[in-house]
């Protein structure tokens, strides 16, 4: 009794599904590839089939890390793609200017300036969503469309292939025998993480996500969270640009970062973050990602033809979008968890019992009270 | 519901809001067919900029107009599936993928599978629409958001694409070329078949949402989808069938896409979806449902088709700046947008 009672807690957790999902998917690659878990040392540094989900994922991590954020105030964020092409051709082409282009000053120089020009877009797409009212999936749908123009402007329609060592660290180094990205990742997560749950802003951010209007009301400054979350997205997406110029040395306008937002957006729906917003998980956005580029991985390995890959993750997102709504839920498992519609992510702490109440289709597409 | 948005017009209104400022721009402010307005005259202003500055080079030739309609056809007719959704309320994603694969899939029956074309047509405008219908019921009956419904229908159909054929099918099938070269002379110029066929689709587009039962529906579940419900209109079945419309549209669009380039790619089309959207918008219809002409869409495809021409005619600006130009025009048209829905809700 005592046992199932405890299983029932467990699963409920709202880590629980991701976890298992992320468990599974690694568990198929053992039979193809027996030695998946093993991780072995070369040179002084740590390689492993578990070493690069993480190395490879980590621009991913980060994007969808800063998306959930703003998914979490009821928004969305379609331009990260393109804010990441334009840090990464900024920054590049700032570099690639310099005569010695292992200056340490002008690296750090060309990194300030890319991640200025994503604070910048953020700003906008903070300006539009919460000043101007506009939905956010039309707000920032304009940088998405310009943006790339934008990249190719800047990079003169060029690939930019540049030469830095210190720059090279970032997305491609090592440090302490693991690749250094994956302690950027780590310390932007840690740092979202203390801010949100250690501080009353995580609070803040579900309160506007589940009503803008009431939290005005009672005193929250919403519009101003609002962009904060845009701004704090856009400067995640610059620093996944970064990493990913620098893992190829290289800036391209056209396919730095193409489709990252439909991954980040998936990483975070199936870490358990409701995309009408109101509450969110850092931990399952993360494990979200991971899956993502498990399930990439795990198609490379299997030896299925890697041009399914699109179509995996199209049966991945259909799959976890049923199983979150609660109308399929009660059509197939009966009446049961479908009386608990908002039971998908019970383990956050957050007040928007009315959110289950609207449903997903109307809440979407409508323009918010401003 | 009258949607004949003619240029004059717009000129009219022009004119008269020099008399009186405040109440003119007020009243401006609230007329629906002010964004379409807005659009025309923007049509209008750049090809008679274009006219000047680029005369010597042929600009004025009636065919460099028809163009618009040859090189921009596949666009109008998805962007009229995008209007019917949009117009609903919803949104579809998987507009470019659908297009994408409806080229390799058309080029893969005719070139490995030897199918006739005429055979393969109503193969490919099924699999389009019966896709955009699995879309709709997915969204109605499980309640999930368009939004992400439709990213998986992106997912899956550029996926299937690549699935067919990681290269592009070059198609050299003779019916496909008398097809693609095919032309209705008009006395000034002449249309393609694709043309011709994007310009039936509007009008019929045209009748369907502003004279038939449906297209009420489709702009009563967009204006207010609850008082819809309330007022007893089939709600899931309207709802499905504009997303079926969209995938049909899409599929259609493919064809012509097909006819144009001659040839399937698992790439053709990437980000066609944002472009069909950016159209329905510049084309003066609300994001947020409810509001907008489809003959508004025409003229957002011309505007872009335009601004492709030009810079084509420039010759020293670079493709890119299309892209930029497409950015501000929808942030021009969102914020007009935003200032009337602002003025109706007050």
């Amino acid at each position: 009794m005592a046992t199932t009672s405890r299983w029932r807690e467990l699963t409920r957790h709202h880590l629980f599904w991701p976890v298992a999902v992320l468990v599974a998917l690694l568990l198929v690659n053992v039979p193809f590839t027996p030695d998946f878990f093993s991780i072995r040392m070369t040179d002084g540094h740590l390689y492993g089939s578990l070493v690069s989900i993480v190395l490879f994922g980590s621009p991913l991590i980060l994007v969808a890390v800063g998306m959930t954020l703003v998914i979490a105030t009821g928004g969305i964020d379609l331009s990260v793609g393109a804010v990441v092409a334009i840090t990464g051709a900024l920054t590049c082409s700032y570099i690639s200017d310099q005569a010695d282009q292992n200056a340490l000053s002008a690296v750090f120089l060309a990194m300030g300036i890319g991640l200025v020009a994503a604070v910048v877009c953020g700003l906008w797409n903070g300006f539009l969503v919460a000043r101007m009212g506009i939905q956010p999936i039309i707000a920032t749908l304009i940088i998405m469309v310009a943006g790339r123009g934008v990249a190719q402007l800047i990079s003169d329609g060029q690939i930019i292939t540049i030469n830095s060592e210190p720059y090279k660290l970032i997305g491609g180094g090592y440090w302490l025998t693991l690749p250094f990205s994956i302690f950027v990742v780590a310390a932007v997560v840690a740092v979202t993480v203390a801010l949100t749950r250690k501080t009353a802003l995580g609070l803040l951010v579900e309160s506007v996500g589940g009503n803008a209007e009431a939290s005005r009301l009672v005193g929250i400054r919403s519009r101003r969270i609002k962009i904060m979350v845009y701004v704090f997205c856009a400067l995640c997406a610059g620093i996944a640009g970064l990493m990913i110029s620098s893992n190829t040395s290289a800036a391209d306008g056209n396919n730095a970062g193409l489709w990252i937002e439909l991954d980040a957006i998936l990483a975070v729906v199936i870490g358990g973050t409701s995309l009408l917003g109101g509450r969110f998980s850092i931990g399952g956005t993360v494990v979200g990602a991971l899956v993502i580029q498990t399930l990439t991985t795990t198609i490379y390995t299997i030896g299925v033809p890697t041009q399914t890959n699109l179509v995996f993750k199209a049966v991945v997102v259909i799959v976890v979008c049923l199983l979150q709504s609660p109308k399929f839920r009660a059509k197939v498992f009966g009446a049961r968890s479908g009386s608990k519609p908002g039971a998908t992510g019970g383990g956050t702490p957050s007040a928007t019992p009315a959110k289950t109440a609207t449903t997903p289709a109307e809440a979407a597409p409508k323009m918010e009270v401003s | 519901m009258t949607a004949t948005t003619k240029t004059p017009t717009a000129q009219d209104s022009r004119t008269t809001s020099t008399s009186t400022p405040v109440s003119t721009a007020a009243r401006l402010l609230g007329d629906r067919r002010l964004p379409v307005l807005v659009t025309a005259a923007l049509f209008l202003a750049m090809y008679i900029g274009g006219l000047s500055r680029y005369q010597n080079y042929g600009f004025g030739e009636p065919q460099v107009f028809l163009n618009l309609f040859i090189d921009n056809g596949y666009l109008v007719v998805a962007a009229v599936g995008a209007t019917f959704v949009i117009l609903s309320g919803g949104i579809d994603l998987s507009v470019g993928s659908v297009i994408g694969f409806t080229t390799m899939f058309t080029a893969w029956l005719v070139e490995r599978q030897g199918l006739p074309i005429l055979l393969v047509i109503p193969i490919a405008l099924g699999v389009g629409a019966f896709g955009g219908f699995l879309m709709g019921y997915v969204i109605h009956n499980f309640e999930i958001q368009p939004f992400i419904v439709t990213l998986a229908g992106l997912f899956l159909f550029r996926g299937l694409c690549l699935v067919i054929s990681k290269e592009s099918i070059a198609i050299g099938d003779s019916t496909v070329s008398s097809l693609a070269q095919a032309q209705a002379s008009l006395g000034f110029g002449f249309l393609s078949i694709g043309a011709i066929i994007a310009l039936v689709v509007l009008a019929t587009a045209f009748f369907v949402l502003h004279y038939s039962r449906f297209g009420r529906r489709v702009y009563a579940i967009g204006g207010n989808e609850q008082s819809a419900m309330l007022m007893g209109l089939p709600q899931g079945g309207t709802k499905i069938a504009v997303y079926t419309v969209s995938g049909f549209c899409s599929a259609l669009a493919g064809l012509l896409f097909t006819l144009y380039i001659q040839s399937g790619d698992p790439l053709h089309a990437t980000g066609m979806e944002l472009e069909a959207i950016a159209a329905v918008v510049i084309g003066g219809t609300l994001l947020t449902g409810g509001s907008g002409y489809v003959l508004g869409t025409l003229f957002g495809v011309l505007v872009l088709g335009l601004i492709k021409s030009i810079i084509q005619f420039e010759g020293t600006l670079s493709s890119w700046w299309t892209k930029i130009a497409t950015g501000v025009l929808l942030c021009a048209f969102i914020l007009i947008q935003r200032a009337m829905t602002a003025r109706r809700q007050t």
